[in-house]
């Protein structure tokens, strides 16, 4: 038994478990699956998105870049076209020049020199006392010298501030010369100081050899990336601009995206932290996280609480089907002993019948048959006589066992209550003699007709009376059964079975209309009878209750209802016109 | 009144023998079937029989039966039925079906010799007034 409950509730567990699993299992695979699909598109695309901008971005700024670079060269190159040799190494126009490019450029142009192909200035404007300065060491003059423009990387030259020269060459008489330029570093650096993107995204021009060209707003490294960048084939520059991503040199995962300046001469670069350029993204993935753990937790707990719920009432439904198979076989049993009693008395009755007939013939043929002895024929008479009493028990034995045991049906019937008690009792009396119980009645007179299955009504009686018989099986006691109008319950008629027995303990009081419930030592009771009674008399949309003081009894009330008074009183005036 | 003249029908011939011979001690005329359609084919020989006791429960066609086709083709002959417990019901389906009357086995011999005059009376009853209508008709159709 107990082993059997233990198997059961293990496969109430195991039912529980695999409902929830079944259920986080649906409903989690499509919601991994479409958050896991939906990031990765949409990651793919955020990169090349965000790739396609910083692409343009740099390209744009390449342009910016160059295209202040050519212009300034165009200035220059428009000054040296514009105005002689001679003219230029007059220092009071050049500088009026200086100060005419100044207003038309801004703060742009820090000075102007002309120089001879010896690396002398002979002529010189600008903030510094550079005149005859001698540059034929200068690693620009000599690139200058033989170009026929040229722009210098940014150097600290002899004024020791860094800049960078753009030097045009022209010729006077066959000799080359300079007319060279400064650009003022801070505003070439703006350019590039103003792209900047997110948190970590900055730009820097490098040269060849990586020198920065720029001050980068930070002190960085570039590392290997740089290699990467100049070792790539260079034919994708100057026109193209290179996506690059690796990790910086302090293993942070970067991006570089870079394109070829002057000529695949310098580099702008720009940087950032992929974290900084995905912020979007990670976002995004977070979000994704945050709801796939919330919606994880609601589904697990929805999965629990509502398996748990079906658990129950399955396990309910299960316990219910057990109660009603249960009450089948009970009623089966009933009925089965029903019919076995009704065949048996059936058969006695036939016998019975010609036992009579016969004891009723003899007494036919005694009339005529005059016997000397008087005494004997009397004996004889008296004999026979009882035959035919004894008959007429036996006829009443079967007569009630018959209309009892009649099959257990529950077609409705308006029944008296009063008289189905009363046959009831009948039937017990044999059972409380042994028992020493004495039932007593106290039936109110005339209560209305009900309408209810009477073996039903017969059934639920006999387990109260027998479950009150069986109480006081030992010592004896007393029943008392009384019907009445229901106080309490409108249209009802209420029915009292009350002993005083041993009574119940009030911890058992709220279970013993329970299914299974029983205090009798097992193989005795199946705990089922005062729960079909419960059943029975729910069916009939009555009430039952129970009432019990240990030591001095219990006592059990039900409440039937009857059909309202019209349809009695349409009954009378029917009895009182016939 | 001259001697009734009985059938009784019931699958116990010990019932049947003693109870025929009770009744015959009380001046019947008494013949016995043990089936229903020994009773019918008993009832078409004898057409002058005057009460047919009727036991509810027989094996092959039974009281309720027999009963309905003994109403149909003699309608004057009386019946009681005779039931054993548990057939009240179809006892009294019985009573529905045109019998006159039932008893309980076992029986008192006096109350059921009490039922039987009662219905042969009833079906004397029955007998004149049919009597007189069929001579009135005569009367009528020939112009009497």
């Amino acid at each position: 038994m107990k082993h059997d409950k233990e198997q059961r509730e293990s496969y109430y567990r195991q039912l529980s478990r695999n409902m929830v699993a079944t259920v986080i299992l649906v409903s989690m695979t499509p919601m991994i699956l479409v958050i896991v699909i939906l990031l990765f598109q949409f990651k793919a695309s955020y990169y090349e998105k965000t790739y396609a901008h910083l692409e343009e971005l740099v390209q744009k700024h390449r342009q910016r870049i160059d295209g202040y670079l050519e212009e300034r060269l165009a200035n220059i190159q428009l000054l040296s076209a514009s105005f002689d040799h001679e003219v230029l190494m007059d220092k009071s126009f050049l500088d009026s020049l200086l100060q005419r490019l100044k207003t038309a450029y801004g703060d742009v142009f820090v000075d102007l020199g002309v120089i001879d192909r010896t690396g002398h200035q002979q002529a010189y404007a600008g903030p510094y006392q550079l005149d005859n300065a001698m540059y034929d060491e200068a690693n620009w003059f000599k690139s200058a010298i033989n170009h026929p423009y040229y722009i210098s990387d940014v150097f600290m030259g002899l004024r020791g501030s860094p800049h960078f020269i753009v030097a045009v060459r022209r010729f006077h008489n066959g000799k080359p010369w300079i007319l060279r330029t400064t650009i003022d570093f801070k505003a070439f650096n703006n350019l590039v100081e103003n792209l900047r993107i997110g948190e970590t995204g900055f730009a820097f021009i490098v040269n060849k050899h990586g020198e920065f060209q720029t001050r980068p707003s930070s002190e960085i490294k570039i590392g290997t990336a740089l290699d990467r960048i100049l070792s790539h084939e260079t034919n994708r520059f100057p026109e193209g601009v290179r996506v690059l991503a690796q990790k910086d040199p302090s293993g942070i995962p970067s991006i570089y995206v870079a394109a070829a300046l002057k000529n695949g001469e310098w580099y702008l670069i720009f940087k950032q932290k992929q974290w900084d350029a995905f912020s979007d993204l990670t976002r995004t993935v977070h979000s994704a996280i945050a709801i796939f753990v919330v919606g994880s937790l609601a589904i697990i707990a929805m999965a629990t609480v509502l398996s748990r719920r079906m658990v129950r009432r399955i396990r309910q439904a299960d316990r219910q089907n057990e109660t009603l198979n249960q009450q089948m076989i009970e009623t089966g049993k009933l009925a089965s002993v029903g019919e076995l009693a009704a065949g048996i008395a059936h058969e006695i009755n036939n016998p019975v019948a010609i036992m009579v007939e016969e004891a009723g013939w003899v007494g036919d043929l005694m009339e005529e048959i005059t016997l000397a002895q008087n005494n004997d024929i009397d004996e004889i008479r008296r004999a026979l006589k009882q035959i035919s009493v004894q008959g007429q028990r036996c006829r009443e034995i079967t007569h009630k066992l018959l209309s009892f045991a009649r099959k257990t049906d529950t077609t409705l019937k308006d029944v008296q209550i009063n008289d189905l008690i009363r046959e009831i009792i009948e039937l017990s009396g044999q059972m409380a003699k042994y028992n020493k119980v004495t039932i007593t009645t106290d039936l109110m007179a005339e209560l209305p007709y009900v309408t209810i299955s009477p073996s039903e009504m017969q059934q639920v009686m006999l387990n109260l009376i027998n479950n009150a018989m069986d109480v006081m099986e030992k010592t004896g006691g007393n029943l008392h059964i009384a019907t009445k109008m229901s106080k309490l319950e409108k249209d009802h008629i209420v029915i009292t079975v009350e002993d005083d027995g041993p009574g119940i303990p009030e911890a058992n009081l709220p279970l013993i209309f329970n299914p299974f419930f029983t205090t009798k030592p097992v193989g005795k009771g199946t705990g089922l009878g005062l729960s079909i009674c419960y059943g029975i008399i729910e069916k009939m949309g009555g009430k039952i209750d129970v009432q019990s003081t240990v030591g001095k009894g219990t006592r059990f009330r039900i409440w039937v209802p009857y059909q309202k008074a019209e349809i009695n009183e349409q009954a009378d005036t029917k009895n009182k016109n016939l | 009144m001259s001697n009734l003249f009985i059938l009784l029908v019931d699958d116990e011939t010990s019932f049947i023998e003693t109870m025929a011979k009770r009744l015959k001690k009380r001046e019947f005329n008494v013949i016995s079937a043990t089936s229903g359609e020994d009773a019918l084919n008993l009832m078409q020989k004898n057409r002058n029989l005057d009460v047919v006791l009727l036991d509810v429960k027989m094996p092959g066609m039974d009281g309720i039966e027999t009963l309905k086709k003994m109403k149909s083709e003699f309608p004057l002959t009386e019946v009681i039925m005779l039931t054993g417990h548990g057939t009240i019901e179809s006892a009294i389906e019985g009573m529905k079906g045109g019998a006159f009357d039932y008893l309980m086995k076992p029986c008192d011999i006096d109350q059921l010799v009490a039922k039987v005059d009662e219905a042969a009376k009833k079906k004397q009853e029955h007998a004149d007034r049919m009597e007189k209508a069929r001579l009135e008709k005569v009367m009528t159709t020939h112009g009497v």
